[in-house]
């Protein structure tokens, strides 16, 4: 083990060196507060400070709050405490979050366009006179209208419809009570207090019920190139549902699996998209369902799936490695869920047939399968999410298929 | 039970967990002394099986303290987490009071909420002194539990106090060793890892666990500590759906003396598999060719 007092340079300014130490570390992403710093120096007076791997496990204690964070920490670490003499200089160079260099968000983009002329974009007022003369045959034609099929204008009018659309908020029943007077359950306590007004006479009988909370969603959004024209759509309405609801997780896969939940928190849904969209390296390229499932189940499943979770899968299923694998992950999935929900737009030909192998790999692992081409196929799923699932719904696949 | 004075350094640290049997590594050691000498809850992140429970056994055994254990499940609420009121007792000493004639309901309302009606449970049980210093509390499984209780824990996490309405407070004289741990079968909340020492416990490597399997199962030889140790970490290496952790492992090996086992065979293998492995689908991945494989690199001596 070495012992070179890292933290001691020759200017030997200890507070100093863990404050520049924070900054890097807020400007390579890890949310490090001022608490935390204060923390940092008081647990450095109380190690021995001349061991680095001490200083190491101490800093990262304190400051790494995350199993992701590990990392980035320790190539921070690496980095700071290696040029720990000219800490100073090393600082300029690192980017602080506070100065210009921050690109304007995308909602300020979209504020400049819709300040700029008219002549660089100008379907954008038609928008607002088409929602006006918006008739009632017209919205019925929205409704049912592929989304592949639909100009920039009724794109825009569908994901304000998507933005309104009313999820369920209470389906499954926790193990938690609450005072509820249609409840089962006794409530002692609240009944004692109460007949104490009473002089200890019991006259009502207090009572609790179960809390029911929404289910927890997650969705897993295939992004490929046969999926494109859906793509943007599926993740406004999962931006909606998000949105709505606390436990949410949206992951994207393409050729791999993306967990984009953090990007879709953001309020603004063209700043949620962008943020989702620069988080993902591969939009619109091949599919790789087997590998992206495999990596959800290894490293995401027990921690998103674990509280009576609904699935979405939103894809086409045209795979071109379709084997025992793809069935394999499949059926891992469907095990490790309450209900798994299959949402593919090829759906929407009445002529579908299951031929395609990576289809007819997966479909006998679902407990669902759905349309989702068209307002109304969204509509519908959201009714389906609100609703306990069809008493039969496998003979239902089974005639799908 | 005694108690011994808090470890002076973290080579104290690492001394006192050694002496009961826990080889940790040094960062372990290192967050563990932390968090005692800052008085903040150690938070343990980590696969199943590696030793996060174990650590807050050790400490209550070596610092001669009580150990106060609260297992988190989904629906822990106050009632089973903190306190409840003992109805039945409540009730009881209404009835007396009547039957003595007592009329005031302002004096029967303080005697029926009065302590000794007062049912503890383990938050507040660790808040309570005790002779031989504060007492080691675990909350194990975190996860397990829902958001609602996690943001409960927030209040007696950084005050150290309960508010019961019909009471009133209670304050710990002086803050328990709170150790949390996590499987992260979901997200803890950063409020609540923000009150903590966060520490992600992994797996430890080839040598620091023959050194846990020799000292765990003691009448093990010398080769089959060895082939064990080299087997399980072969395993880790493969695409498993849940690796075998350090629990399993000593499990594994005490099965394989019980069987008097001198060496890895794949016949022995193969039938204590179930040890290590907990899904048949890992267990199906290792018959055959991979199983042969891991086992050959696993015996080979070198």
């Amino acid at each position: 083990m070495t012992t070179i007092d890292h933290l001691n340079p020759p200017t030997g300014h200890m507070a100093d060196n863990v404050v520049g130490f924070a900054r890097a570390l807020r400007a390579a992403g890890i949310p490090v507060g001022p608490g935390a710093v204060i923390d940092a120096l008081n647990a450095l007076q109380a190690i021995e400070i001349g061991n680095r791997a001490d200083v190491y496990a101490t800093l990262e204690a304190i400051f790494v709050k995350r199993h992701e964070h590990m990392l980035i920490f320790a190539q921070a670490f690496d980095l700071f405490f290696r040029a720990a003499e000219d800490w100073k200089h090393m600082l300029d160079s690192v980017p602080l979050p506070d100065h210009a260099k921050k690109k304007p968000p995308p909602a300020s983009r979209r504020v400049q366009e819709a300040l700029a002329q008219p002549s660089a974009r100008d379907e954008a007022p038609q928008v607002q006179e088409q929602e006006l003369r918006l008739s009632v045959s017209d919205k019925e034609i929205l409704q049912k209208k592929d989304f592949a099929q639909m100009s920039a204008a009724e794109i825009a009018e569908v994901t304000r419809a998507i933005a309104n659309m009313k999820l369920p908020q209470a389906e499954l029943r926790t193990r938690r009570y609450q005072p509820d007077a249609k409840g089962l359950r006794l409530d002692m306590r609240r009944t004692l207090r109460s007949s104490l007004r009473t002089g200890g006479e019991i006259i009502d009988i207090r009572k609790l019920g179960r809390i029911e909370k929404p289910a927890p969603i997650v969705a897993l959004l295939d992004i490929s190139g046969s999926m494109s024209e859906y793509t943007r759509l599926f993740l406004h309405f999962l931006h909606a549902i998000t949105d709505a609801r606390k436990r949410v997780s949206v992951f994207l896969f393409g050729t791999r699996l993306t967990n984009v939940t953090r990007a879709l928190r953001a309020r603004d849904p063209d700043e949620a998209l962008a943020s989702c969209s620069s988080s993902v390296e591969d939009w619109a390229g091949g599919t790789r369902i087997a590998t992206s499932l495999h990596s959800f189940n290894k490293l995401w499943g027990r921690r998103v799936l674990g509280q009576g979770a609904i699935v979405l899968l939103i894809s086409d299923g045209l795979e071109r490695e379709a084997d025992a694998r793809l069935a394999f992950e499949m059926d891992r999935l469907h095990r490790s869920c309450r209900r798994l929900i299959w949402l593919n737009p090829l759906l929407r030909y009445s002529a579908f047939e299951a031929k395609a192998q990576g289809i007819k790999m997966m479909l006998p692992h679902v407990d669902e399968f759905r349309p989702v081409h068209n307002l109304t196929s969204m509509e519908g799923l959201i009714a389906a999410l609100s609703a306990p699932p069809p008493p039969h719904h496998r003979s239902l696949i089974r005639s799908a298929a | 039970m005694t108690a011994s004075a808090l470890p002076k350094s973290v080579d104290g640290m690492l001394e006192l967990l050694t002496s009961r049997g826990y080889l940790a590594e040094r960062s372990l050691a290192t967050v563990a002394y932390l968090s005692l000498r800052m008085g903040r809850p150690l938070f343990l992140e980590g696969e199943a099986g590696v030793g996060k429970t174990e650590i807050a056994k050790v400490l209550s055994a070596a610092l001669g303290r009580k150990l106060i254990r609260l297992q988190c499940y989904e629906g822990l609420d106050v009632a089973s987490a903190v306190y409840e009121w003992s109805s039945a007792a409540q009730m009881i000493a209404i009835r007396l009071a009547e039957a003595a004639g007592d009329t005031d309901r302002e004096q029967l309302s303080s005697d029926i909420f009065a302590e000794r009606f007062l049912i503890k449970r383990p938050l507040l049980q660790a808040l309570e002194p005790d002779v031989a210093g504060a007492p080691v509390l675990l909350i194990d499984e975190l996860d397990r539990a829902d958001e609602a209780f996690e943001a409960y824990l927030l209040e007696i996490l950084s005050d150290f106090q309960v508010t019961i309405p019909e009471f009133g407070t209670i304050k710990a004289p002086q803050p328990p060793i709170v150790i949390i741990t996590s499987n992260r079968t979901r997200e803890i909340h950063d409020a609540l890892k923000r009150r903590c020492l966060y520490h992600w416990v992994d797996y430890p490597e080839a040598e620091r666990e023959l050194a846990i399997v020799k000292s765990r199962v003691p009448g093990i030889s010398a080769k089959l500590s060895q082939q064990v140790v080299r087997f399980v970490q072969a395993l880790r290496d493969q695409d498993f759906y849940k690796s075998p952790g350090v629990a399993e492992t000593i499990d594994w090996a005490t099965a394989l003396t019980e069987l008097d086992a001198r060496s890895l065979t794949p016949q022995m293998v193969g039938d204590t598999l179930g040890a290590l492995l907990k899904y048949q689908d890992d267990i199906a991945r290792m018959q055959g060719d991979t199983l042969q494989k891991v086992l050959k690199e696993a015996t080979s001596d070198n």
